[in-house]
Parts: C-alpha cells; structure tokens; sequence
C-alpha cells in the first residue's frame, strides 16, 4: 500500500498555532503594506473601464521602440506590456477610459505600428472595450457577489455543526438588509464591503458562531493573500482573477468543512478528552486526505499555469496561491480559532449527538 | 371658483380615461391658471423599460440573422443590457453599425413656406426643424452637407413597412431600396400623397434626410423607394435594418472585445492540451496510489467529464476559458471525493474490519462530509452565478453542474462498482 501520511502519525499543529499565526499575521501585514505602497490595486480593463489591443509583430522589437511608435499618434499615456513566450513579439496596449470607438482606436494602433516597423508586419490578435461605468458595475457586483456567499456560508456552516440555524439565518438576513440598504443609498461599496465584514466577523465572535467564525476567517485569509501576491507581482485583477478568488473560496471552505466535519465526529466520540487533543488528532487523521488532494489539485492547475497559455495564466497563478494558503488555513487558521471558547464547544457533541 | 373646481375634475375625467397609466401628482391653481403635474407610474415605466428591452433583442436577433453569422449568440445581460457574439464577423464595424442603427424611419414635409436662413440663424418657425441632406461625391468621396427646413412632425413613420428590397436605377446604376407597406401603410401613404400633390417629402432616417422628392401625383399600391447616395453594401444594410424594425431606443455600445481567430485557436489547443495532460495525470496518479480502487476512482472520474460535456451542450453553454477552468477545478474536486471515500475505507480496515465491512463503514461516513463539502461550494457557486455577470456566471454554471455530477459518480457509481465486485463478482480483496 502506497502512503505518504502514515497512519497514527501526530503532529503537534495546535500546540504550534501560535507559530502559525505570527506567520499569518507577517503575511497579511505584507498584503496591507504593498496595496499601500503601490496606491492600491491594478485593475484590469474589466473593472476600470478602457481598450486593450494585442498586436503581434513578425519579429522581435523592444518595448521602447513600440512606444515610440505609439507616442507619435498620441497614445503616451498607454500602457505597453510584453506578452507570450518569445521576447519582443507579442504586445498589449491598454488605454484609459477616453477613447471611445474601438474601430477607430485600432486602425490607428495598426498604421502607426505599421509606419515605424513596415506593412503587414503587424497582426491584431484580439482587442477589447470596455466602458467606465460597465467597469464600476462589475467590480462593485463582483464585491457584492464575495460578501454575499460569504453570508450564505455562514448559515450553512453555522447550521450544519452547530444547529444554530435560526440565529444565523436572523443574523445574515439582518446584514443583507443592512448592505442592501446602503447600497441603494449610494454607499462606496468598497468601505460598505469591509465594514460589513468587520460587522460580521464580531456579531460571529459575540454570538460564539465559532465554526463559522473559524471558517470565514481563514476564507478571508486566503482572499488577502491571493491579492497581497498579486499587488506585490504588480499583475492586473480582472473579471478571471473574481472567478479565482470566489473558487479559492470554496476551496478553502471545502478543505475547512471536511477537517471540521472530523472534529465534530471526534468531540462525539470522545467526550471526556481535552479539546485541543481532538482538534490536533482530528487534523492529523485527515492529513493524508488533505496532503493528497491538494497535492493533485495543485498539480492540476500547475498544468494549467505552465501550459495553459497566456489567457488562463493568471487565474491559474492565483489558484496556486489560492490552494496552498487555503490548506495551510484549515489546518492552522480555522481548527485552532475553535479553541477560542473551550467551555462552549463542550456543549457541540450533545447536540451533534441528537442529530446523528 | 366652482367653475374651475368643475373644470378640474373634467379634465381629470378625460386625462384618466385617456391615459389612465399616469398619475396627477400635483395640481394647483395660480393666478386663475390650473397647473398639474402628471407621473407615469412605477409599475408603467417598468413595463416599457422591459418591452424596449425585449423588442431589441428581437431586432437586433432579427437583424443579425439577416447579416448571415452562422453561429451568433445574442442574449439578454439585465439592467437593459444585451450581449451580441458574433463568431468569424470580419467586418466589425459593418456589423457594429448594422446592429447600433435605431432606424427610425420618419416621412417629413418639406416646410417651403418658412425662412431657411432665418432658421438657421435660430429664428425658427413653429412647428419646424432644420435637418440635413447629406450627400457623397462619388468621385471626391466628400460628402457635403444640406440644410432643408422640414415640418416637425412625421406624416408617416416605417413602422407599417413588410419589406425593403434593394434595387438598381436604370440611368447610373444606382442603388435604392424599396420599401412595401402593409394595407394599412399603403392606405395611409396613398392619403399623404394625393394631399400634398406637387409638394415635397423628406425621407428621414435617424435624423438625417436621404432625399426630398417632390410629389408628382398620388402614390397608390403601398410602395415607396428611398434614393441617396450610398453604396450597394450600404443600401444592403439598409434594406436589413428596414425590415428588421427600428430600434425601440438607441444603443450605445458599452464593451467590445474582438478576438482574432489564430488567438482563439491557440488558447483553445493551449487550453485542451494542458487539461488533458493534467487529467493524465491524475489518473495515473490515482491508479499508482490506490491500485484497483484507484482505477475504479478512475472510471467514475472519465464518466463525470462525459456529464459534464453533456450538461453544458444540453444547455448549450459557450466553453470559455473559465468555463475550462470550472471543469479543471470540478475534475479536482472529484478526485478528491475519492480519495476521501478510500482513505476511510483504508482507516476502516485497519481498525480490523473486513473488506466489506470497510467498504460500507467508509462510504456511510465519508458521505456526510462530502456532502458537506460539496454543499458549501455549491452554495459559493450558486451565490456567483445570482449576483456575477458574463465570464464569472458561466465559470458558475460549470462549476454547479460540476459539483452535483461529481457527487453522483463518487456516491453512486464507484459504490456499485465496489458492491459489484464484493457481491456479485464475490470477490474477496480489492486493492486500496
């Protein structure tokens, strides 16, 4: 029988939170710091509103010389970025909000490149528009969409492990209101977004929504990571980047919910044992489920990273950011949060007991 | 004061039962002057809204199809939006300004009477409005622009035509397009004509006159041709947008992407040459690891690929990039449903259980938390597609349709793949 994880194997994950969460906490500052020092996120055409044209030589030129070209017809302020494997070749020209017919905006783009490096040497391999308010429409939705699964989590988390059905569906349905309402009021929806979450976060802490608490936390965590690498790389979020981010979320709550599901199993069976033993032999009897499936999930994506072509490469680039912060956080961000309160999980078997 | 009170509510009587869709919001009398304010209701502005979205879309879908794309994808986006994909157009401004046209065609008298130049310098006659004629040089290729001082408001409008035909004219070639109205239309026009015989009428579409003909006797038979200087593409188009309809409101264009074909073929080998690569080795990977387990893991996995290719062509979803994605990520959450299930089995035989026993014991128990699991990105999924647009909700679909056949082969076909082999093949070991 082939096994990476030996069976009875205990590592001492609990006892080393504390490590865990200086390492998290390292991270997180890191995130904070580099959003901050770069004036915040890039966002892509997606979200920010503009045109971008992917024009292919047929030889190698270096990037000055393509701005140079597009300085001639105005464009100083495009950005130009390389793109695909061979150096030179392929370019992205992405252009603000102002110009408004895409037609126009690539004929030109084309005779100017073709002016300075001669004609028919240039290919338009793809070109995009989209316009501002377009662009607010869907960053702001995109939030929304994160918020609200996040929500809709919690009632299930919370019901599911806990049977606090009714209290988290009051408490969701009271911050849905609450959010709904601001953003007819014309709320920024960004600082609508993070004091939502805040508000979320304590009403969990108070109302000792602990599994809950423990999930969206450790979900939260693995979003900021995924943007802190994507701030520090300087790489654009777009609309692919939101697909990642909220499958990354229902990673790490997958990868989450099956070593909570353990625990509550564990804390029924063993009832009179401390309840940092069971968490710590609930994560480590999972372990080989755990190394396993994120080692294929991992390698699948990697595939997609390596091979997958320019298109998919970023959102496969976050997927691989977004499975190993997500591993790392059910077994050290979310299992030890549960300890928080250790006289009121006591309370969790019995009641698990009469569902079962 | 009574005779007012009086005419008030008259006149309330007569505005109810004329347009019963506004409300009075106001009304009051100042200086022996009656003024109100009427509102169209919540409920009516919605109903427009709705039927100038949906008659659009069948415009637009009316007009696309009359352009001959073979495959086009047009669908409703919400909030009055409407999304067009046209795969191999390679005229696109062609085909943007076929589908942006609001193609309102007005018939408009010539307003003979008034002053032109007056009217220009801003001293317009009632009821008038100056527009333009606007003509190309064929030679030159310039276009000048005339101004004719018309009538305001249309004697007739193109929503009576059936058909628009294009056609040659003898002398230069020149091409036209031929209107035909219904009975209607053809009554209405025949009327318009023998009333203002010798007299001229504009042809309007979208603001802009085409030609001014005088009319030299009634027009009977309910046809009509609108002569300009355009090219026979152009006057092709024209015919389309005419019969298609006009446009409710106009469009403007809010996102465009145009991708080239040599772009969109090399990120779709990329694309299937990584998945199947990385499926590949999944496979492998679980055959080597779990043995005969794996292999059955295996089959229940290549079986949830077909579902899901199925569902997608049964709802006729487009394969994006993310949609890719979706099946990539699903394929993983799969595989680890399996794993999950024999890694229980595992821990069930060595607590001494026999095969079967273990096999029962690690299904019935690995059940709960995949559906737990499986649940909760469910619930992720379902929330994107509710509340995302374009890209993120088809990433959403694939993955809800991911999720529920991945549970199915993990749940139910690797369990009577196992029952099978123990019960009917009565086998006594299979390798996990």
């Amino acid at each position: 029988m082939l096994e990476f994880i030996k069976p009875g194997i205990n590592l001492n994950f609990v006892g080393r939170r504390k490590i865990a969460y200086t390492v998290s906490f390292i991270l997180l500052a890191f995130t904070i710091i580099s959003i901050a020092a770069r004036g915040g996120l890039n966002y892509g055409i997606d979200f920010a509103g503009g045109a971008i044209i992917q024009a292919k030589l047929s030889k190698p030129v270096p990037p000055e010389k393509v701005r140079a070209a597009l300085d001639k017809i105005g464009l100083n302020k495009a950005s130009i970025q390389q793109y695909g494997i061979k150096e030179g070749e392929e370019y992205l020209i992405q252009v603000g909000v102002e110009h408004k017919n895409l037609g126009e905006l690539t004929t030109l783009v084309k005779a100017a490149l073709e002016e300075s490096f001669g004609r028919g040497q240039v290919d338009i391999r793809r070109n995009e528009m989209v316009g501002p308010k377009v662009g607010e429409t869907l960053r702001q939705k995109a939030l929304l969409a994160i918020y609200y699964s996040i929500l809709f989590l919690m009632i299930y988390i919370s019901g599911r492990f806990e049977m606090k059905w009714l209290m988290s569906i009051v408490v969701a349905a009271a911050m849905l209101l609450v959010t709904y309402i601001a953003t007819i009021a014309g709320m920024s929806v960004i600082y609508l977004i993070v004091i939502a979450l805040m508000v979320t976060l304590g009403v969990c802490f108070l109302l000792r929504l602990k599994y809950a608490l423990g999930a969206i936390i450790a979900t939260l965590h693995d979003v900021l990571m995924i943007i802190g690498f994507f701030s520090f790389f300087n790489k654009d979020i777009d609309l692919s980047i939101i697909a990642a981010l909220l499958t990354i979320i229902g990673y790490s709550l997958y990868d989450t919910v099956i070593v909570f599901d353990r625990i509550r199993e564990n804390l029924a069976k063993y009832r009179k044992k401390d309840h940092a033993e069971i968490i710590n032999s609930s994560i480590n009897e999972t372990l080989s489920r755990t190394i396993l499936t994120s080692t294929i999930t991992f390698s699948v994506v990697a595939c997609l990273f390596f091979l997958g072509g320019e298109v998919i490469h970023d959102f496969a680039f976050a997927m691989m950011v977004g499975i190993v912060t997500g591993t790392y956080s059910s077994v050290f961000v979310a299992s030890p949060i549960l300890l928080i309160w250790p006289e009121a999980l006591a309370k969790a078997p019995q009641k698990a007991k009469i569902r079962a | 004061m009574l005779d007012s009170a009086q005419q008030e509510s008259a006149l309330n009587s007569i505005l109810n039962k004329a347009f019963p869709e506004y409300k009075t919001i106001k009304s009051q009398v100042t200086d022996a002057r009656l003024e109100m304010t009427l509102e169209l209701s919540r409920a009516e502005v919605e109903r427009i809204k709705k039927m100038a979205g949906d008659q659009a879309l069948e415009t637009i879908r009316n007009r696309v199809d009359q352009f001959g794309v073979s495959e086009p994808d047009i669908r409703p986006q919400g909030e009055g939006r409407i999304l067009i994909q046209l795969p191999g157009v390679k005229d696109i401004q062609r085909a943007k300004d076929l589908i942006g046209r609001t193609a309102m065609l007005e018939f408009k008298l010539v307003d003979e009477q008034g002053d032109l130049q007056g009217a220009l310098k801003g001293e317009m006659p009632p009821g008038s409005e100056v527009l333009y004629e606007i003509e190309k040089n064929k030679e030159t290729g310039r276009s000048t622009k005339q101004p004719l001082l018309v009538k305001k408001r249309p004697l007739m409008t193109g929503e009576y035509i059936t058909d628009a035909k294009v056609g040659f004219g003898n002398q230069y070639n020149q091409p036209y397009v031929s209107v035909s109205f219904d009975s209607r239309g053809a009554r209405l026009f025949s009327q318009i004509t023998g009333e203002h015989v010798n007299q001229r009428l504009a042809i309007v579409l979208d603001g802009n006159i085409y030609s001014a003909p005088v009319i030299r006797e009634k027009i009977s038979g309910g046809h009509a041709s609108i002569e300009g200087s355009f090219s026979p593409q152009e006057a092709h188009d024209l015919a389309i947008v005419l019969r298609a309809g006009a446009l409710p409101a106009p469009v403007t264009v809010l996102e465009e992407r145009v991708v080239g074909a040599t772009l969109g073929e090399d990120s779709i080998r990329m694309g299937v040459h990584s998945m199947f690569l990385a499926g590949i080795l999944v496979i492998l990977f679980m055959a080597i690891y779990y043995k005969s387990s794996g292999i059955i893991a295996d089959g229940a996995l290549l079986l949830n690929v077909v579902f899901i290719l199925a569902c997608l062509a049964a709802f006729r979803a487009t394969l994006t990039m993310p949609g890719m994605a979706g099946i990539i990520l699903t394929i993983g959450m799969s595989v680890d449903a399996n794993v999950l299930i024999n890694e229980r089995i595992r821990e069930e035989t060595r607590l001494g259980k026999t095969l079967r026993a273990a096999v029962e014991a690690g299904f019935s128990k690995a059940l709960l938390t995949i559906l737990d699991a499986n649940v909760t990105t469910l619930i992720a999924a379902l929330v994107l597609f509710q509340f995302g647009t374009g890209p993120v909700r088809g990433f959403a679909i694939t993955l809800c349709i991911g999720i529920i056949c991945s549970m199915f082969t993990a749940i139910f076909i690797s369990r009577f793949v196992f029952d099978f082999l123990l019960f009917k093949m009565n086998k006594k070991a299979i390798s996990i």
